[in-house]
């Protein structure tokens, strides 16, 4: 073992992917081995009251894991849990961030965590019924493992109606979209899941108020629901202990890019960067840092001399500007043409972009004409400024975060990285990484 | 939905044109719904149907989409054509999805559309003569990061790619 993975030794897995080193972790034998379903059956069993179960995961700090990272017990409050009409669950698994690739494999490797999670909130919120929304791209693996998961449960008497002579009902059903990034924001999802074109809803009112079909509704992503009964199972205190203030628990990052060996690691928030990197065999071909995306694309890029610096958690990456995200920790080494990548991400905001408001709609492609330009050899020194220019008049002009996450990798690629862009325009569509042309260019 | 709508469609009704199987998977979506709020199975609806279509959605496979669910046609056509995965004009059988979202970019995805527009003699967005392969334009990350370069055929991931790999990928499909 090499010095830094003894120094994370017994620090890995301790979550939901803590049953990946038993054979077949996805089976119900499995996840009850290792105390699943202990806290679920405990609730049946007693039926605390639902503030208790909101009060431990307030207690425990965890915060949403889709990207905002909103703390899940005060969402949990929201509901109005005594109000005698229908209320829902959705789970949103339309994982869809670029760089973020965990949910699918909770999906695939702990459907039982989510299952019980989903569970668990729907008591504590008095909901009878959930939905877990997941992308349809995932219908090939994720969803008939989540699918033989939920038979599973339902053949255990684990879910339905009067579950064990407990007097509570719960059905959990599958839901699978068609391919649309921003089903993932929350009530882009709900209409979706009401059968509509995913465009966002103006908020208030929160889906609390008036989620699917106009009913109360809580909305949490997968990682979130499935740290549920692990937290629950091992203690608040234990959960909160394991990382910084404000940043409690462990997180899934997901690792990809420029580094020897990407992966999912599942390990406490506030590790430093470096140790990060280091886990994942440090930046390809032994060659330099140049920049690093830490939480999906939509967070602003950080320069990679900072990032060394840095420790993995919500205040640290807030304090540089950009926030931890989903945890899809993107690196770039220093063969990375910016020009390249930001064309790209800005590709991919203008596809997705729904329509509904017009500074996304015309902005996000603008913003994709002008770079297109840089590659081509064919822009001016002052369009950046111009891009610049469309890129502040969408942050905040749109009813949903989409507009401000078109916006901020333009901001901070800019902001870091305009050398760059001016030396591509200054030289007739030449990256300053290589001699090839912008379109070429690594 | 239940045999009382199929049962009231007259001469002109297009609801033949789903097939038993797929009738059969759209009820099974349905149940899934409150009553009244089949709606919300529309997509699942549109998935049998283009399944069936051997991958793409004709007007009246829209329509009998619409008429089968009891909705307005215009709500079943916005749907098909805002989502991603639906494909509303004539295309190859086998989608085939070669991901180029940053991580993928960062590890040669676009590299590899080349190499298969090159291989397949077909630009993105379109299909080969036989019918059997459609190359998609695909915009989204279908987060299987850390497997970059990857791509999706049909349904299956299939992830480190390298050209030689995707070579056998491409040959493979009948």
């Amino acid at each position: 073992m090499n010095d830094i993975a003894s120094k994370y030794a017994g620090k890995f897995n301790l979550g939901v992917f803590e049953p990946l080193r038993l054979e077949r972790p996805w089976t119900l034998a499995t996840y009850r081995s290792i105390g699943g379903y202990e806290v679920w059956e405990k609730i049946l069993a007693e039926k605390p009251p639902r503030e208790q179960i909101i009060d431990q995961l307030k207690a425990s700090g965890l915060r949403g894991r889709g990207g905002a990272g909103f703390p899940t017990g005060t969402k949990w409050s929201f509901m109005p849990r005594n109000s005698p009409q229908q209320k829902y669950l959705v789970c949103n698994s339309d994982e869809s961030e670029p760089g973020t690739c965990h949910d699918r494999d909770i999906l695939r490797y702990n459907p039982h965590a989510l299952i019980e999670g989903l569970a668990i909130g729907a008591y504590a919120t008095n909901s009878t019924a959930a939905y877990n929304y997941i992308r349809g791209e995932f219908l090939g693996e994720p969803v008939p493992r989540f699918e033989a998961a939920l038979a599973e449960a339902y053949a255990a008497g684990l879910l339905g109606k009067n579950i064990r002579g407990s007097g509570v009902d719960f059905e959990l059903h599958t839901f699978v979209g068609a391919g649309a990034y921003i089903c993932g924001e929350e009530t882009a999802l709900l209409e979706s899941l009401e059968g509509k074109p995913g465009k966002p809803r103006f908020k208030p009112p929160f889906p609390a108020n008036f989620g699917l079909y106009g009913a109360p509704t809580t909305i949490n992503n997968t990682y979130s629901f499935a740290s549920v009964p692990t937290i629950l199972r091992k203690g608040p205190a234990w959960f909160a202990a394991l990382g910084p203030a404000n940043s409690a628990g462990m997180i899934i990052y997901s690792v990809s890019g420029h580094v020897e060996k990407p992966a999912n690691l599942e390990l406490p928030l506030g590790i430093p960067f470096v140790d990060l990197l280091a886990l994942c065999g440090g930046v390809r071909g032994g060659r330099a840092l140049k920049a690093v995306i830490p939480g999906g694309s939509s967070v602003p890029v950080v320069p990679g001399e900072t990032m060394l610096k840095l420790n993995m958690d919500f205040d640290s990456l807030k304090a540089v500007g950009s926030a931890i995200g989903t945890g899809a920790v993107i690196v770039m080494d220093e063969t990375t043409c910016m020009v390249r990548v930001l064309e790209r991400i800005s590709r991919f905001y203008m596809s997705e972009s729904c329509g509904q408001c017009t500074p996304c709609r015309e902005g996000t492609g603008w913003m994709n004409r002008l770079l297109k330009r840089v590659l081509a050899g064919q822009s001016r020194r002052e369009e950046l400024a111009l891009l610049l220019d469309v890129a502040n008049r969408i942050e905040g002009h749109t009813i949903c975060a989409f507009g401000d996450a078109s916006a901020w990798p333009v901001q901070s690629f800019l902001k870091h990285y305009r050398h760059e862009f001016e030396y591509m325009i200054d030289h007739g569509g030449r990256s300053i990484v290589s001699d090839t042309l912008g379109a070429q260019a690594a | 939905m239940s045999n009382d709508s199929t049962g009231a469609a007259g001469p002109d009704s297009k609801v033949k044109l789903l097939s038993e199987g797929t009738r059969a998977e759209i009820d099974h979506w349905v149940a899934k719904f409150p009553p009244g709020r089949q709606r919300s199975a529309c997509i699942s609806a549109l998935r049998a149907a283009q399944e069936q279509n051997r991958g793409y959605l004709s007007a009246e496979l829209m329509d009998a989409v619409a008429e089968y669910l009891q909705l307005p046609a215009i709500q079943v056509y916005e749907v098909a054509s805002f989502y991603s995965m639906f494909e509303t004009h004539p295309c190859g059988r086998h989608h085939v999805s070669i991901c180029t979202n940053i991580s993928c970019l960062l590890n040669g995805g676009e590299e590899l559309v080349a190499h298969a527009e090159k291989k397949l003699g077909i630009k993105l967005n379109e299909s080969t003569p036989d019918g059997r392969i459609f190359l998609k334009q695909e915009e989204e990350c279908l987060a299987a990061c850390n497997g970059a370069p990857m791509l999706m055929v049909d349904h299956v991931y299939h992830e480190h790619l390298t050209p030689e790999k995707l070579d056998r990928i491409l040959d493979e499909l009948k």
